[in-house]
């Protein structure tokens, strides 16, 4: 497959309760590296591994939660069109300057039905990984630093018409379902899981009485080992664990569900299976949601569906 | 070192906290039950309580889930909150109600 349209997630803006402890947590426990503040007091960070300057973008706020989430698009005449097909499919978009954020071109912004901003960007600077274009090394010391994870992967948000956005999603945007959890009536989705890559999910999102929620951002890491290492990092940093390391039954990662320390969760997690346009879906029963959440408990723990910021 | 008992008033339980570590993390160490467990860093609220007596001290807590008059008037989340004194507190929080505790309610929203 050729990648065009929308390429992967590019940023997550969280609010944090306590901007150094939060600058500390993310710096030193988590291994990002942070590349910039700008005038509005947001800190700038990255994962060792990627490119560009920016993915994770922390903002003191009198309480937790996400201010938007971005994906990256091939390019300019991308994010024209995507932000023409979205004003033609009834959404309104409002576009935010070059420059607004850090090394970030103009992005257009939107809001879904389960009241989240979503943000879509052709331009953020390449800084590069720390190695060079040419005869890179394997990896540099910043690999090794903290829980140091590849990437910021994917995030998993909590609101009430899912459909809703799951339908601009897979019909404007482009992306495909790749799993669900079916309630008990058999056809309204408690969960989906949705791709605009090979990947397992770029996006995820459970339904919820409550819009707007943020349930996780998630960390990319590159082996089991490291999932294993992660732990043990948080435990040495007091981290407020929630569950793991585990497994998940949808898209079969191996996980650690955690806390940042303003409560938001966060996630490290590696593997998860490769996604192809000719895959058809898989569906998790209601009664089977246990196992698919948490694959060797086979039970949800009670903070999965109701602990959100 | 200093610790304090710390009383939940609603199921008469109690528990010794030491004083570096936070009501609800006291309470987790010793498999105590009666304050619900969220995120311990003061963003989701289910650990919600209202210190009926004694002191403490506490950090900062979000907004959503604690107003500044409720802070003032001892109302708290438990995990932002460390002792200074022997505690009697009163649970307000709970677990918010999830789609499959309630399947119709949450397709009808
Ligand atoms: S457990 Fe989340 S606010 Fe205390
Ligand atoms: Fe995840």
């Amino acid at each position: 497959m050729a990648m065009t349209g929308v390429l992967r997630p590019g940023h997550a803006v969280v609010r944090v309760l306590d901007l150094e402890e939060s600058v500390d947590f993310y710096g030193r426990v988590m291994g990002l590296k942070e590349t910039g503040r700008d005038k509005n007091g947001r800190v700038y960070f990255k994962c060792w591994d990627e490119r560009d300057h920016n993915s994770f973008v922390i903002r003191k706020a009198d309480r937790a939660g996400l201010d938007a989430f971005g994906f990256k698009v091939r390019d300019k005449a991308t994010l024209e069109k995507l932000d023409s097909d979205l004003k033609a499919y009834g959404v309104a978009t409002e576009r935010m300057p070059a420059g607004e954020m850090l090394e970030t071109g103009e992005r257009v912004r939107f809001q879904v039905p389960t009241g989240h901003i979503i943000e879509l960007y052709a331009d953020k600077k390449d800084v590069g990984n720390g190695m060079p274009y040419v005869n890179p090394e394997a990896w540099t010391p910043d690999a090794e630093k903290g829980i140091a994870p590849i990437r910021m992967d994917h995030c998993l948000i909590y609101g009430g018409d899912i459909d809703g956005n799951r339908k601009i999603f897979e019909e404007v945007l482009g992306f495909s379902l790749v799993e669900r959890v079916k309630l008990e009536d058999g056809v309204t989705d408690l969960a989906t899981w949705l791709t605009c890559s090979t990947k397992a999910h770029d996006i995820a999102m459970v339904r919820h009485a409550e819009d707007g929620k943020l349930h996780h951002v998630s960390f990319l890491l590159d082996s089991w080992e490291r999932v294993l290492r992660a732990a043990d990092l948080m435990s040495m940093n007091r981290v407020s664990i929630d569950i793991g390391p585990t497994r998940h039954g949808v898209t079969r990662g191996t996980t650690i569900y955690f806390f940042d320390p303003s409560g938001n969760r966060m996630e490290t997690f590696c593997g998860g299976y490769q996604w192809y346009p000719d895959m058809q879906p898989v569906t998790w029963t209601w009664d089977e949601v246990g196992a698919g959440v948490f694959y060797h408990d086979r039970k949800l723990n009670e903070r999965f569906l109701s602990v959100v910021t | 070192m200093a610790a304090f008992t710390v009383t939940i008033e609603d199921t008469g339980e109690t528990y010794r906290c030491p004083d570096y570590k936070t009501l609800l993390e006291g309470m987790e160490a010793l498999a105590k039950k009666g304050i619900p467990v969220g995120c311990r860093g003061g963003g989701c609220g289910v650990c919600k309580v209202e210190i009926v007596a004694g002191t403490y001290s506490k950090r900062v807590m979000s907004r959503d889930h604690v107003s500044e008059e409720e802070e003032a008037a001892h109302k708290v989340l438990a995990c932002r909150v460390k002792p200074t004194s022997d505690v009697t507190l009163r649970v307000l929080g709970k677990m918010k109600k999830n789609v499959c505790r309630d399947v119709n309610a949450a397709i009808a929203e």
